[in-house]
């Protein structure tokens, strides 16, 4: 089946270069920071982690939206989603890679990464962390493959695929969990110190990913001859526009208890996003466009018209992704140092060789999604044939 | 040429297996060699609950210096200054307000607010960093150390989201190339680190192993501004000192037990 | 076979490739490695545990005293002889060999290691 991915049209090839292009720019940038430690990006004692983390963050929401479309194929036989699960569990395994990529590029000695292996320890959550989303890799990896190239001989999949299948919903949501993890079992940090972490991540990775999904079903009818089809793409709508709404929910319940409670900890840290702290507040912009933008976006959603149309449901999904990719991907994380543990700021801001990376990973991760979903659109097209 | 490309590579593949399980078993042979054996050093001070009670009545500049200046100099720490904020620091001081944040109030008493107060890593008995770490490149000791293993760490930095007290520092750069770039590291003794690892107070745990008292402590011992010992020896200096005087730990409420007392 | 002649053809360019290092040591081959001992190494005749011993699995050991000295605070070594010494490669082990660049860095420069060791533990100074 990868045979399929070797040939493809003029402007296949030419994303094909560009991306590999930014990956070779982010390979740069990395061997850079390899060699002069990471000192080359903008964290600091205080913010000691930076966008690495928050990507990787808001990626395994992306990574975890698979199940979105397979849980309602496989459990409840919505037959509309049978086109597209390969593209979710196809999206899932690029992100994946996303997130272990940040990962990876955020390490202090990346060449010592192997020692969570050998010295595993069940009460790190980081731990747990590698586990899931590496088991979430081979899931899908396993599943994709095998669901697809037996679509392309126009037979079963094996039988022994259907337990994976059913194993990757709950794994799906576990990375997730996990991740939220993280951040929601320290002591030290009010600002993620919030039960509903989890939740929140859910909820936002429910809305972001399938929202990414839409885009590129959308991109996908009109570069091949393969459609999605109308009726799963507004299914997934519908899907992203009640876990925006849920998402916005969750975001106002916290600073409900924030600031009814009226408890120092608990409000500096949306004060620090909204208004700005004690004269710093270089997140104050990106803050108010994520709200700006999601409000606008399930606005839109809510509106049948708005929602049918696709050019403008393409317009909301942009507007779902991006202000989610602002909420999980940059403030949430940054948010979480500040103010640090002495009640004083610093604040964060990542630097050339930090973005360099940072688009490096995003571009490889393209170029492994360009390439998985060539071959999922090829067999697509030929067994339509 | 099907069927025996598949043989071939059925037979490739078994007899990697079994030259690497011989291989395997010739390494552990030599693994097992001697009769060596290790011993710690019966100099060495040896407790149950090691604790630091600091009388903030006797800092001042000139005391914190020497503490600062002992530890620093002979765990060969580099000094950047604050420039952005990348500063690696074992042992510092600070106001009342960023010691015990929340605690503080307009009305403070006027010597309180200027006290320069001795902050480090307090080696909490339930230590939030221990909890995260995937590789225990930090773990707590049985004498209560919360001690660290530059040559494990990842340096992935959970260790330092997870401290309340700002405790720990992690090397952005390589000290070697920067700071030691033009000068000898002042300790010979003892190692320097690298970029990318995490590193801390580790409460002198290579001079406890040798009967010597943190450096810390010792540079202070004329006005005893530090104490050390034991708190589960109910005869230990520690346990005297709290019995007598009244003394608060850093964010207590959050439950991590930290071993460093202040008497107010 | 499809395409006999570029897949024959890849195959040599390959093999060359793959074993050109030994080709090339074949035709010339640089100097052995000769570790010189220090003058106090020199009159304390024996290493910690015997020379073969040594040359074979210093690294091993060293991996070890790492273990034992850091993670379980056993800073002393009984060796196979009964002598105790102290568990450091600093202070210890670099204390007798204390020249660095005739010693150590012979065999490894020749084997292409760069163990990573002296990125934080201190070498002696060497008089040059």
């Amino acid at each position: 089946m990868l045979e399929t991915a070797l040939k493809g049209s003029k402007k296949y090839w030419i994303l094909i270069g560009v991306l590999f292009g930014l990956h070779g720019m982010g390979a740069t940038a990395f061997l850079y920071q390899l060699s002069k430690g990471l000192t080359v990006t903008g964290m600091s004692r205080d913010v000691s982690w930076g966008i690495y983390i928050a990507q990787f963050t808001f990626l395994v929401g992306v990574a975890a939206s698979a199940v979105m479309v397979v849980l309602p194929y496989y459990l409840h036989n919505v037959k509309e989603f049978g086109k597209i699960t390969i593209l979710g569990e196809f999206l899932a395994v690029a992100a994946v890679n996303m997130c272990l990529m940040f990962i990876l590029v955020d390490l202090g000695k990346p060449m010592r990464m192997l020692n969570v292996i050998l010295h595993p320890t069940p009460n790190s959550i980081l731990f747990w962390d590698m586990v899931v989303l590496n088991g979430y890799l081979f899931l899908n990896i396993i599943i994709g493959w095998m669901v697809l190239s037996a679509e392309r001989k126009e037979v079963e999949p094996p039988k022994w695929v259907k337990p994976l299948i059913y194993l990757s919903i709950p794994w799906a949501v576990s990375i997730h969990t996990v991740t939220a993890f993280l951040y929601a079992g320290l002591p030290g940090r009010h600002f993620w110190l919030t039960a509903i972490m989890a939740a929140r991540f859910l909820a936002s990775a429910f809305a972001a990913g399938p929202a990414l999904l839409i885009l590129l079903c959308l991109i996908v009818r009109k570069v091949s001859k393969f459609d999605p089809g109308k009726e799963a793409i507004q299914k997934v709508a519908n899907i992203v526009v009640y876990a925006m709404i849920i998402s916005i929910f969750f975001v106002v319940l916290e600073i409900f208890t924030a600031f009814y409670s009226q408890i120092p900890g608990h409000m500096h840290g949306f004060v620090y996003t909204f208004v700005g702290l004690h004269g710093h507040g270089n997140l104050v912009p990106w803050t108010w466009a994520f709200a700006v933008m999601a409000v606008l976006a399930t606005l839109m959603l809510l509106c049948p018209p708005l929602r049918k149309n696709e050019k403008t449901l393409a317009i909301s999904c942009l507007l779902v992704f991006f202000s989610l990719w602002i909420e999980k991907g940059i403030t949430l994380v940054i948010t979480g140092f500040i103010p640090n543990p002495f009640d004083t700021i610093t604040e964060y801001v990542p630097t050339l060789p930090e973005i360099a990376i940072t688009i490096g990973v995003w571009a490889t991760g393209f170029l492994i999604l360009t390439i998985l979903y060539k071959i999922a659109v090829s067999v697509k097209e030929e067994i339509a044939s | 040429m099907e069927r025996s490309r598949r043989s071939f590579l059925k037979i490739l593949g078994i007899s990697t297996l079994g030259l690497g399980t011989l291989s395997s078993v010739d390494l552990l042979a030599k693994a097992g060699m001697g009769k060596a054996e290790f011993a710690p050093d019966p100099k060495g001070m040896t407790g149950k609950r090691w604790a630091l009670v600091v009388d903030v009545k006797k800092l001042d500049e000139d005391t914190t210096q020497k503490a600062i200046e002992a530890c620093h100099l002979i765990h060969n720490v580099p000094d950047y200054g604050d420039e952005d904020n990348e500063e690696i620091k074992w042992i510092w001081t600070d106001k009342y307000e960023h010691a015990f944040p929340g605690t503080e109030h307009e009305y403070l008493a006027a010597e309180i607010e200027e006290k320069p107060f001795l902050l480090l890593c307090n080696h909490c008995a339930n230590p939030p960093c221990v909890r995260v770490c995937p590789t225990q490149a930090t773990w707590q000791r049985e004498d209560g150390i919360v001690m660290m293993d530059q040559h494990r760490c990842i340096g992935c930095r959970y260790c330092m989201a997870a401290c309340p007290f700002g405790a720990r520092s992690f090397n952005w750069k390589d000290p070697r190339t920067t700071y030691f770039k033009d000068k000898e590291p002042p300790n010979p003794k003892y190692p320097t680190r690298t970029k990318g690892v995490v590193e801390k107070c580790n409460l002198c745990a290579e001079r406890l192993a040798v009967g010597e008292m943190p450096a810390c402590v010792e540079a202070v011992q004329d006005s005893k501004a530090i104490v050390f010992g034991d708190l589960e020896d109910p005869h230990s200096e520690v346990r005297e000192v709290l019995h007598e005087h009244f003394a608060i730990r850093r964010k207590p409420e959050l439950g991590t037990n930290p071993n460093v007392y202040y008497i107010v | 076979m499809y395409n006999k002649g570029l897949v024959i053809t890849g195959i040599v360019i390959f093999v060359v490739f793959f074993t050109s290092p030994f080709l090339i040591g074949l035709v010339k081959s640089g100097p052995p490695p000769e570790p010189e001992l220090s003058p106090k190494a020199k009159l304390a005749k024996q290493c910690v545990e015997a020379k073969e011993y040594m040359v074979e699995s210093h690294m091993q050991m060293l991996n070890d005293w790492r273990n034992e000295a850091v993670r379980e605070g056993k800073r002393i070594y009984v060796a196979t002889d009964g002598k105790e010494y102290t568990v450091s490669l600093q202070n210890t082990c670099m204390d007798c060999h204390s020249n660095k660049s005739k010693f150590c860095d012979q065999c490894h420069n020749y084997a292409a290691v760069n163990p990573y060791c002296w990125e934080c533990h201190i070498a002696p100074k060497e008089k040059l």
